[in-house]
C-alpha cells in the first residue's frame, strides 16, 4: 500500500455534499425541535426532563443515542481495524457496563429522584453540603466528556470537510457549538430527546447497512472477513485477531484492567445517562428503556466489529493510518470504499449529529445541575421565587456551557479524544457510583461519608490522571518526533497507569465506607425508610405531564 | 404539594412514619427478592466480564487459539460476553414482571389508598 489510493480516499470526499447533507439534518431536527417545544409548558420540569413523559422505547433509543458518541463510532471502529481485538474489548466494557444500570441503579433513581444526580445523592442527607459536592461531580464528569466531543469535532472537520487550518477548524466549531446551544434553549430536554432519537436511528441504520455490505462482499462469512483484514494486514495482520497487539506489556496489561474497571463501572455514573431516567414516567419505562437501549447499543457494538475489521481489509491499516485522523478515519474510509462520495457524505453527517446530540445532553445535564442543585438549593437555600426563575438560570447556564465547549473544543483541537473519555468514565466510576449504590443500599451511609466519596473520588482520579503517563512522560515517538502525552518535553510522572480506575474505584469506595463510620452524625433511620420504601415501589414519584 | 424546586422530597402521603411501612413484611418480602436477584447476578456478571478481561490480558496465548477458520477462542469469548448481557437483561425483565412489579404495585396502591 502506498500513501496514493488514501489521498484519493480523502478527495474522493465532498466538502459542499458533506454540508448539505449535514444542513439538511439540522433544519429538519431545527423544525421538530420547535414543533415539539410548542407543546411544552413552561416549568423546570419540562424544561429538565420533558415533563416525565417519554416512553420507554422512546428513551431508550434517546439513550443510545446519548451514548454512542463519535468516539465509540469512529473510534472503535478505528481502534479495531489497526488494533483488531483490542479495540473490541472496548465495546465489550461499554455493554457490560449497562447490566450495572439496569440492575441497580435505574428504576429505584427513577422513583426517588426528580431531576439531577443530587436529588438522590441528598434525599436523606443534608441538602447543601451533599448537593453542591454532586454537582461538581456532574460538572467534572460533564466537562471532561464534553471537551472531548468537541476536540473529536475539530479532527472530524480535518477529514470530512478538507479543512485542514486551525481558523477554519474553529469556526465550524463555533457553529456546531452554536447551533447545540440553540437547540438546548429552544426545546429544553423535549428537543433534546428528539436530536438523540433521530440521530440513533440515522446512526445504527447507516452502521447496519455499512455491515451487511461488508458482510455480502464476504459472503456472510466472519471467518473469510477476518482472513482478509489478516492477508490485508501484511506481517502485522494475524496479531489483529488475537489479544495483546495494544496492550502488551506488564504495565498496560495492567492498565487494560484498569481501563475496563472503569468502562464496566462508570456508565452507571455518568449523570447525562443518569438524567435521561427522570424523562420517563415510571421505573417501569425506566427499565424498558435500558432493556432498548441495550439490544440497540449490542446491536451496534457488533456492527463495528465488522466495520472494524471490514476497514482493515478493504481500505488498510497503512491508509488509515497515513490518513487525516488516524484511527478515526477508519469508518469514513470504509464508507468511501463502499458507496463512494454520497455514503461518505452520508456518514460524515451521521458524525456530525453525533457530536451535536451527544454534546446538547451533556449541556442540559450540566445546567440542570447548576440550576437545580448550585443555584436553587445552595444559594437560594430552597426558596426559588416563581417556578420559571430556576429555569431562566438554567438557560443562561446552558449559554455559558456552551460558549465553555466552543472555547475548550477549540483549544484541546487534536488532544487525544479516548483519554478525555476515559477520564469522564473515571470520575464517573470512583466519585458517582460508589456514592449512589451507597445512598441506594447501605443504611448507616451519612452525609460526611457521601463527601469524602465523591469529593476523594474526585480528587483521587484526578489527581493520579495529573501525575499519569497520558499527562507527562511518554517516550518520544521516532516517527512524529513527539510524545504521546498531553505536555511535550516535561516529564512529572510518578503513576504508571493511564488508567487510574484501579487504584480510584476501590478507594473511593473506601473513603464513602470510612466518612461515614468515623462520623459522629447518625444516618436519619426514617428518611433510609422513605427512600427505601419510595425506591422500590414507586410511591410519591413525580407523576407524568401529558402531552 | 411540591413546588418546582422544593429542597426535600414532598411527604405525598402526609407525615406517615416510614418505617411501619418498612417493617412490613411485604414490603421485607419484596426488598428481599430484588437483593436476592441483583445483587448475585450483579457480582456473576462482574466475575464473567473480569475472567474476560484477565484472560485477554495475561493469556493471549490461550485466547488465540483457532477454534474454526480464523475465529479463535478470544473472540467466541467476547461475543459469549454479549449473549450473556442480552441473557441476564432478559432474565432480569422477566424477574420483574412476575416477581416484583405486582408485589410492588399492591404496596404502592395501599399506602395511596391509606393516603386518601
Amino acid at each position: 500500500m502506498t500513501a496514493m489510493p488514501l489521498a484519493q480516499g480523502v478527495e474522493g470526499s465532498n466538502p459542499i455534499l458533506n454540508i448539505a447533507i449535514f444542513g439538511v439534518f439540522v433544519v429538519i431536527t431545527l423544525a421538530i425541535v420547535v414543533r415539539v417545544s410548542r407543546r411544552a409548558t413552561r416549568g423546570a420540569s419540562d424544561f429538565y426532563t420533558a415533563g416525565g413523559g417519554f416512553s420507554g422505547p422512546q428513551n431508550g433509543v434517546a439513550i443510545s443515542g446519548d451514548y454512542l458518541s463519535a468516539a465509540s463510532f469512529l473510534g472503535i471502529a478505528g481502534a479495531i481495524a489497526l488494533n483488531g481485538y483490542d479495540g473490541f474489548l472496548y465495546s465489550i466494557g461499554f455493554l457490560v457496563a449497562w447490566l450495572v444500570a439496569l440492575l441497580l441503579v435505574a428504576e429505584l433513581l427513577r422513583n426517588t429522584g426528580k431531576y439531577t444526580m443530587g436529588d438522590v445523592l441528598a434525599f436523606r442527607m443534608r441538602q447543601r453540603p451533599v448537593r453542591a459536592a454532586a454537582a461538581t461531580s456532574t460538572l467534572a464528569v460533564s466537562f471532561f466528556y464534553l471537551l472531548a466531543q468537541m476536540a473529536g469535532a475539530g479532527g472530524l472537520i480535518a477529514l470530512l470537510l478538507n479543512i485542514s487550518d486551525g481558523l477554519g477548524q474553529a469556526v465550524v466549531i463555533a457553529v456546531v457549538g452554536a447551533i447545540m446551544i440553540a437547540y438546548v434553549l429552544i426545546g429544553g430536554m423535549r428537543g433534546t430527546t428528539w436530536v438523540q432519537i433521530i440521530k440513533a436511528v440515522l446512526l445504527i441504520v447507516g452502521a447496519g447497512v455499512m455491515t451487511l455490505w461488508v458482510l455480502g462482499l464476504n459472503g456472510f462469512n466472519l471467518s473469510h472477513l477476518l482472513g482478509e483484514a489478516v492477508a490485508r494486514g501484511g506481517e502485522a495482520g494475524e496479531a489483529l485477531l488475537n489479544p495483546g497487539k495494544q496492550y502488551k506489556t506488564g504495565v498496560l496489561r495492567l492498565d487494560f484492567v484498569s481501563l475496563a474497571l472503569a468502562l464496566v463501572l462508570g456508565t452507571a455514573g455518568l449523570p447525562h445517562i443518569l438524567m435521561r431516567f427522570y424523562t420517563v414516567p415510571t421505573a417501569k419505562e425506566a427499565r424498558r428503556s435500558v432493556v432498548w437501549a441495550i439490544w440497540l447499543i449490542g446491536l451496534f457494538y457488533l456492527f463495528t466489529l465488522v466495520l472494524g475489521y471490514g476497514a482493515g481489509a478493504l481500505v488498510g491499516p497503512d491508509a488509515i493510518k497515513k490518513a487525516p485522523g488516524a484511527a478515526n478515519s477508519a469508518a469514513p474510509l470504509l464508507a468511501y470504499e463502499l458507496g463512494g462520495t454520497l455514503l461518505l457524505g452520508i456518514i460524515a453527517a451521521v458524525a456530525f449529529a453525533t457530536i451535536l446530540a451527544v454534546v446538547a445532553g451533556l449541556t442540559i445535564t450540566a445546567s440542570a445541575s447548576f440550576a437545580h442543585d448550585i443555584y436553587a438549593n445552595v444559594i437560594k437555600k430552597g426558596q426559588v421565587d416563581g417556578k420559571d426563575e430556576e429555569v431562566k438560570v438554567a438557560r443562561i447556564t446552558a449559554v455559558v456551557i456552551g460558549v465553555v465547549a466552543i472555547a475548550g473544543g477549540i483549544l484541546a483541537n487534536g488532544q487525544n479524544i479516548a483519554f478525555l473519555v476515559a477520564l469522564a468514565f473515571a470520575v464517573a466510576a470512583s466519585a458517582n457510583l460508589p456514592t449512589i449504590l451507597y445512598s441506594l443500599f447501605w443504611k448507616r451511609f451519612n452525609t460526611n461519608g457521601a463527601l469524602w466519596s465523591i469529593y476523594g473520588g474526585l480528587a483521587v482520579t484526578v489527581v493520579l490522571i495529573v501525575f499519569s503517563p497520558v499527562v507527562s512522560g511518554k517516550p518520544v515517538d521516532p516517527v512524529t518526533q513527539k510524545s504521546a502525552s498531553m505536555l511535550q518535553g516535561v516529564d512529572f510522572h510518578w503513576f504508571p497507569l493511564d488508567n487510574p480506575g484501579i487504584v480510584s474505584i476501590p478507594i473511593s469506595f473506601l473513603l464513602g465506607y470510612l466518612g461515614t463510620v468515623l462520623s459522629k452524625d447518625k444516618a436519619d433511620p426514617r428518611k433510609y425508610a422513605e427512600m427505601e420504601v419510595r425506591s422500590l415501589t414507586g410511591v410519591g414519584s413525580e407523576k407524568p405531564i401529558a402531552h | 404539594m411540591s413546588t418546582e424546586s422544593s429542597s426535600s422530597p414532598p411527604p405525598s402521603t402526609g407525615e406517615k412514619d416510614w418505617r411501619e411501612v418498612q417493617s412490613a413484611p411485604e414490603f421485607q418480602d419484596l426488598r428481599r427478592r430484588l437483593r436476592n436477584f441483583v445483587f448475585p447476578i450483579t457480582g456473576l456478571f462482574l466475575a464473567w466480564y473480569l475472567l474476560y478481561v484477565l484472560l485477554a490480558s495475561y493469556a493471549p496465548a490461550f485466547m488465540s487459539v483457532k477454534v474454526f477458520g480464523n475465529v479463535n477462542i478470544g473472540l467466541i469469548f467476547g461475543l459469549l460476553q454479549f449473549v450473556s448481557t442480552f441473557a441476564i437483561t432478559a432474565w432480569y425483565v422477566r424477574f420483574a414482571d412476575r416477581r416484583l412489579d405486582p408485589l410492588a404495585g399492591k404496596i404502592r396502591s395501599d399506602l395511596e389508598e391509606e393516603a386518601k
